[in-house]
């Protein structure tokens, strides 16, 4: 608990910017909401006829003159790949930044496993990631309702609920090549979460690149299939969370036998 | 039973090497020197010692656990003071020694209040701040407040002024008097000397030599700078002369009775006999 602990606190002040930069995005676009909602007639022909762009975003099968789809394409962004590049860099820099800061040495010294030290600072990940998104989900209902809007109960639990999975996910990914990385390693974390978001842009737009959507998180978080369908794509979601169970086997496996650089 | 057994141990870093099968043997309550210039492999050793590298081949114990395995118990019972101290940064002081006793389980609040009080430690500043002497300080703590039965101190005087580094083997001493290890690995000859009752000298990750102290003192040659000019043809124990716009400079390991004879008997302007540097003692173990 000490370790988890000491993480919490060093990470606090990252974790309220990033959970305040996310909030305040959110809160924006659906206050903008009511104002757009009655341009939105002429606004939703114009985005679903751009083409790739309108796949890429899945404006076609979204309508964003209605809460749940203006919701799905503006929020899912802003915490789709916010939350993404959170849990991305929280996780990657967990391991490698006691060797870059040069700290585990005297963090290492102490009576505590190789074992224990990962499980800890892997749950201190865990943690931020579900202190951020509670956050952010008590704000956006309380903003859905402030505006006077219906909150849409069961597609905004499944959309939270899908970018959740998708954090922890990258988390795990990320956690693993933070036991490989001694210095560099935020690039890293930015570079995945962002080649992830892309992915899921290519297999939006080409149907050759379906198979991407089960390489990228993003995949099972697509607004429009989790409306269409009232659910997620469960095998999806196992995939995925079986490629973010391997990043946390690796980081098990490597740390525990790593050799500490000065 | 032995604070620390060393048998064969080596370390490479893929093919560089690190430390290449040494064997060393430190008893209980001992105060031990561990002497090398900087890349010898003093801090190779400690690190595999102390788990942070795993050996490339060999065994070692430190207090009676393996490395490898029960390397908990190790650390549980060990403190250790690294070369170059880090802290996490935005963290106070205090921060840190309350940190490092939980990670230990362990209340040391008294120990530690008295520890920064004689190193003069003001325990509310961020250590960010510090400088590397003040890190240094808050290291030494971190090392001793838990009450270890052993002690492994990496260059521990680096930064420390005068007055705290006397501070700081006062409190060695005493740790050490009440039946403590020490183990103390340093290139500073004198500090070896002054406080060790045996050293090992390590070179190009070999030990060349474990001895008393005493014994590794007599074998110490002098530096002797004359100006002037001396008989010194007949006097044995004469090594590495040169000369130099009249200043006559050689190693000197024999009687200082006979020395001191034959420079009376000369025509010397200016003298000076010092210690040899840490590189002329490693040659005459070389040459040994």
């Amino acid at each position: 608990m000490t370790l988890i602990k000491h993480e919490l606190r060093q990470g606090k002040l990252s974790l309220i910017i990033w959970t305040g930069s996310i909030g305040a995005l959110l809160a924006i676009c659906i206050c903008l909401f009511p104002e757009m909602k009655g341009q939105m007639e002429g606004v939703s022909d114009v985005f679903a006829s751009m083409g790739s762009f309108t796949e890429a975003f899945g404006m076609d099968r979204l309508n964003f003159g209605t809460l749940i789809g203006f919701y799905a394409i503006e929020c899912g962004n802003v915490l789709g790949l916010g939350g993404a590049f959170f849990a991305s860099l929280c996780a990657v820099g967990m391991l490698s930044k006691e060797e870059k800061d040069r700290t585990g040495e005297f963090l290492l010294t102490h009576p505590v496993s190789r074992r224990r030290i990962v499980t800890e600072k892997l749950l201190a990940v865990f943690v931020q990631i579900v202190i951020m998104n509670l956050i952010i989900y008590v704000l956006s209902t309380g903003c859905i309702a402030a505006v006077g809007e219906e909150i849409p109960w069961k597609e905004l639990n499944l959309f939270h609920l899908s970018y959740f999975l998708l954090q922890i996910e990258l988390a795990g990914i990320c956690f693993g090549v933070s036991a490989f990385m001694r210095k560099g390693s935020a690039g890293a974390g930015l570079g995945i979460a962002a080649m992830m978001y892309f992915l899921n842009l290519v297999a939006n737009i080409t149907e050759a690149a379906e198979f991407l959507k089960y390489i990228t998180p993003f995949g099972y978080c697509e607004g429009a299939d989790i409306v269409a369908d009232g659910c997620l794509d469960g095998r999806l979601v196992a995939f995925g969370l079986t490629l973010g169970a391997a990043g946390i086997a690796a980081a098990y496996l490597k740390y525990c036998r790593k050799d500490i650089a000065v | 039973m032995e604070a620390i057994r060393i048998e064969n141990l080596s370390k490479y870093y893929g093919k560089a090497r690190g430390i290449e099968q040494i064997s060393l043997s430190v008893a209980e309550g001992e105060f031990f020197g561990f002497i090398g210039p900087n890349g010898a492999g003093k801090s190779t050793t400690i690190r595999t010692l102390l788990g942070l590298i795993r050996p490339t081949g060999g065994h070692a114990a430190v207090l009676g656990f393996d490395i490898e395995k029960e390397k908990e118990k190790i650390l549980a019972r060990t403190g250790y003071l690294p070369s170059e101290a880090m802290f996490h940064s935005g963290m106070r002081v205090r921060d840190v020694l309350k940190f490092s006793a939980d990670l230990r389980k362990k209340d040391c609040r008294d120990v530690a209040a008295g520890l920064c009080e004689r190193l003069q430690l003001d325990t509310g500043r961020k250590v960010d701040e510090l400088s590397f002497g003040n890190r240094k300080k808050v290291a030494i703590v971190c090392a001793l407040q838990h009450e270890p039965q052993l002690l492994i101190l990496d260059e521990p005087t680096s930064g420390l002024d005068p007055l705290m580094q006397k501070a700081f083997f006062e409190i060695l001493r005493e740790r050490n008097k009440q039946g403590v290890t020490v183990f103390l690995s340093s290139h500073i000859l004198s500090e070896i000397q002054r406080n060790c009752t045996r050293a090992a000298i390590i070179r190009a990750g070999r030990i060349i030599v474990c001895d008393s102290v005493e014994a590794l003192s007599q074998t110490n040659a002098r530096r002797v700078n004359i100006h002037g000019s001396a008989a010194l043809e007949g006097l044995a124990g004469i090594r590495d002369r040169k000369e130099a716009e009249g200043v006559v400079s050689f190693l000197y390991n024999g009687e200082m009775k006979a020395l001191l004879q034959v420079l009376a008997a000369g025509d010397v302007v200016d003298l000076s006999v010092s210690e040899p540097d840490l590189e002329e003692i490693f040659m005459h173990f070389y040459e040994k």
